[in-house]
């Protein structure tokens, strides 16, 4: 056990701190769940990615750094410290990445990643349907063979971004017939293909940031059939283990939400009304810390992970971890912020420009999304509790 | 960045957990709430032959030479068994403390081969640990630290809620002979006392509520109501990976800070907080969690989890609770105005 930073990787920090002071912009982007906040953000992955920031784990010759997880976890520390912008293709180099890494043939991975890692083709998933959220095994919309291409019909929802994206992820039943978790294959699917209709649903937060997905008769090629068909919930589980894993959420997203709340506290807690200090300053710590937890259970995940370990139920206790810090974090900033807590974005009056209003709405979505939190606890409950299913 | 334990230190823990099942079932820890004289537990000394009671001492006194990243899984350890001996004022405490700033010409030895009992008492505490069997008590007093010897206090016992902690309200009257260490000196050393104290404690809190949850799961996975397991009922699993949330959260706090403590860094006693903070709440979630879903059969006696509940209720408290070390990480923080009270008596930290 060592944890100070080696020289190698102490140079690395500062070399990525470097590289964002000079080029994170100074005013917050529009919110990239918007169509033009979006593009605004598409630019920002172009400019990552023309210095080779995009995806800093990837091999080199798919336009990354080939850094191991420590440099990845110290990269997004830096990332967040610097408050650069949200990662509008999260989706795609944290979730797909990974997976077509995985289960992508060659010309598939000299297909996507590439175009994936500059920012050119931003993705969205599309696993959600009207009768299958928790239980996605439920899922009904129809993949049918004919010859070199399948034949898409049904609905998908849900689907983060998908307004604006220009590829999309998911699974569909290509197998009527078999038992519910055999039977499906997990297709890469075009924005532009025919027979696909989108429709935008305005999230919480006012923003068009959902999208609906109808297929009718959409034709896609078998070339973007990812792992084997019919045997797609395998390779679905390995893009929903990034999901709760390490991949989504690196610490440095929590510990920097943390400093900033400590620094909200120095700012306004004389000024929040009727505030019992040492109750709010034991709130604020209490997330702080939480913060740290999560960042030292990493680094021992990390550990594990380099020493040839895999992460399986402990991907759920993770998810559960990190989306009820992030809750907490913004809750508790409201709370500073007393009857100022309900003035956002918008309003030139909002504390931090409404970012902690914003900010709680966003990390309300976390214990729903990736899996509900109930259905991680089952998960936890019993493949590392080992109690009975049933 | 390496967050990771040695083999060795992985093989040792296991030995120290294997050596604990063997020597120290809840019969032992039972034993240790009926014997009056508060003697040394039947696997003190297969402990100290182990080396694990001496670790922090150098070799040239007996001990292993090792440090606390070494120790914190053998802590851990020793608090999932419930081990009745006062190990960690003992041994990451006293040892350690006699090791940096001298003593009586083989005390430390004798400290670390388990022969001779050593107990600690710091400002803040109302009572002293493991008194009746203690050969000397390292006692603080305003900037000093005193080693005091049995023939010079004399003790009223307090009843704790856990009948293996033998505590004691301790009378003695410093002196010119008694004085271990002095000025700046002693206020590093006194510092250090605190945060070993802590952190060790810390360590065994991890311990007890991982405990608690094996002995819960296991329960449930057996009691039936409604012609099934109830810990197949969603409410109980989601009870209990709350728990094991709390506790695996703690855990690497508690690795941290030991590693902090080994190599003193600046952030030392604010990480040793955010490790006590953290896995007390966790242990008595634990703690909370494993008697619901036991049901009745937990809030009695007769069956074993009382010793470990009771244990966590006392740990969580002592070296400091929860809110207190919050504070003091508050206060590293730059959020508190004043200084954290030298007085660590809890009792005067609820506001």
């Amino acid at each position: 056990m060592d944890l100070t930073l080696t020289a190698a990787e102490a140079a690395f920090c500062d070399e990525v701190a470097g590289w964002l002071a000079a080029n994170v912009p100074d005013e917050p982007l529009p919110s990239m769940d918007t169509a033009a906040g979006f593009e605004r953000h598409r630019e920002w992955e172009r400019r990552l990615a023309a210095d080779r920031w995009s995806v800093v784990s990837w091999p080199e010759e798919f336009g990354g750094r080939d850094l191991g997880l420590v440099e990845w976890l110290l990269f997004e520390e830096e990332y967040y410290r610097a408050g650069a912008p949200g990662r509008v293709n999260t989706n795609g180099i944290s979730l797909l990445g990974p997976t077509v890494f995985a289960f992508g043939t060659r010309a598939q991975q000299e297909r996507f990643l590439p175009p994936m890692a500059r920012g050119d083709e931003i993705w969205a998933q599309a696993w959600s349907e009207p009768g299958a959220g928790s239980d996605l095994a439920a899922i009904s919309c129809r993949a049918r063979r004919d010859g070199a291409w399948f034949v898409l019909d049904g609905q998908k929802t849900w689907c983060s971004r998908g307004g604006f994206a220009d590829w999309y992820f998911g699974l569909f039943r290509t197998d009527p017939d078999a038992e519910r978790h055999r039977g499906l294959s997990y297709l890469l699917v075009p924005r532009d293909t025919e027979g696909l209709t989108v429709r935008e649903v305005s999230r919480l937060d006012g923003d068009p940031a959902f999208a609906e997905l109808f297929f009718e008769g959409a034709r896609v090629h078998e070339s973007n059939l990812l792992g084997d068909e019919n045997d797609g919930w395998g390779v679905a589980m390995r893009t929903a283990s990034s999901e709760r894993g390490l991949n989504l959420r690196a610490p440095g997203r929590f510990t920097a939400a943390a400093d900033r709340l400590v620094d909200l506290y120095r700012r306004e807690a004389d000024q929040a009304a009727g505030a019992d200090h040492a109750v709010r300053r034991d709130a604020v710590v209490r997330a702080w810390i939480g913060a740290q937890a999560y960042r030292q259970y990493t680094w021992q995940t990390a550990g594990r992970l380099v020493g040839g370990a895999t992460i399986g139920a402990e991907a759920s206790l993770n998810k559960i971890f990190w989306s009820e810090l992030d809750v907490a974090i913004h809750e508790t900033a409201l709370a500073l912020l007393g009857d100022r807590a309900e003035i956002g974005e918008g309003d030139p009056t909002a504390v931090d420009a409404g970012a902690w209003l914003d900010g709680y709405e966003f990390a309300l979505a976390g214990p729903i999304y990736a899996g509900t939190n109930e259905i991680q606890r089952n998960v936890v409950a019993e493949r590392m509790l080992g109690l009975p299913r049933r | 960045m390496d967050f990771t334990f040695s083999d060795d230190q992985e093989l040792f823990r296991s030995t120290v957990r294997d050596l604990l099942a063997d020597r120290c079932p809840p019969s032992v820890v039972r034993a240790a709430w009926d014997d009056p004289d508060g003697s040394p537990s039947p696997v003190w000394a297969p402990l100290a032959d182990m080396g694990v009671v001496g670790l922090l001492a150098p070799e040239s006194a007996g001990g292993l030479g090792m440090d606390e990243v070494d120790l914190v899984l053998l802590l851990e350890e020793t608090g999932r068994a419930a081990l009745p001996d006062p190990l960690v004022e003992h041994s990451a405490v006293a040892v350690p403390a006699l090791r940096d700033v001298g003593g009586p010409h083989g005390l430390l030895e004798a400290a670390a081969s388990g022969d001779r009992f050593v107990g600690v008492g710091l400002d803040g505490a109302t009572h002293v640990l493991g008194v009746d069997r203690a050969d000397a008590l390292i006692l603080q007093h305003g900037g000093e630290l005193h080693l005091v010897t049995v023939d010079r206090f004399s003790v009223t016992p307090v009843r704790s809620v856990d009948g293996t902690r033998r505590l004691a309200a301790v009378e003695w009257s410093p002196g010119p002979d008694s004085r271990l260490v002095s000025g700046d000196a002693a206020t590093s050393a006194v510092a250090l006392a605190f945060d070993r104290g802590a952190l060790g404690t810390a360590a065994q809190l991890v311990g007890l509520g991982r405990a608690m949850i094996d002995l819960t799961v296991g329960y449930v996975g057996e009691r039936e109501q409604f012609g099934k397991p109830v810990g197949s009922y969603q409410a109980v699993k989601h009870h209990l990976a709350n728990a094991l949330l709390e506790v695996e959260f703690a855990a690497p706090l508690v690795y941290a800070a030991a590693w902090a403590v080994a190599n003193d860094t600046p952030d030392r006693s604010r990480d040793v907080s955010m490790a006590k903070a953290t896995a007390s709440d966790a242990a008595r979630t634990a703690a909370r969690t494993a008697l619901q879903c036991h049901g009745a059969i937990g809030y009695t006696v007769e069956y074993d989890l009382h010793m470990w509940m009771k244990r966590a209720w006392a740990l969580a408290a002592a070296w400091g609770h929860a809110e207190w070390h919050r504070e003091r990480v508050s206060h590293s923080l730059g959020l508190a105005p004043d200084n954290v009270p030298a007085d660590r008596n809890q009792r005067e930290q609820t506001t």
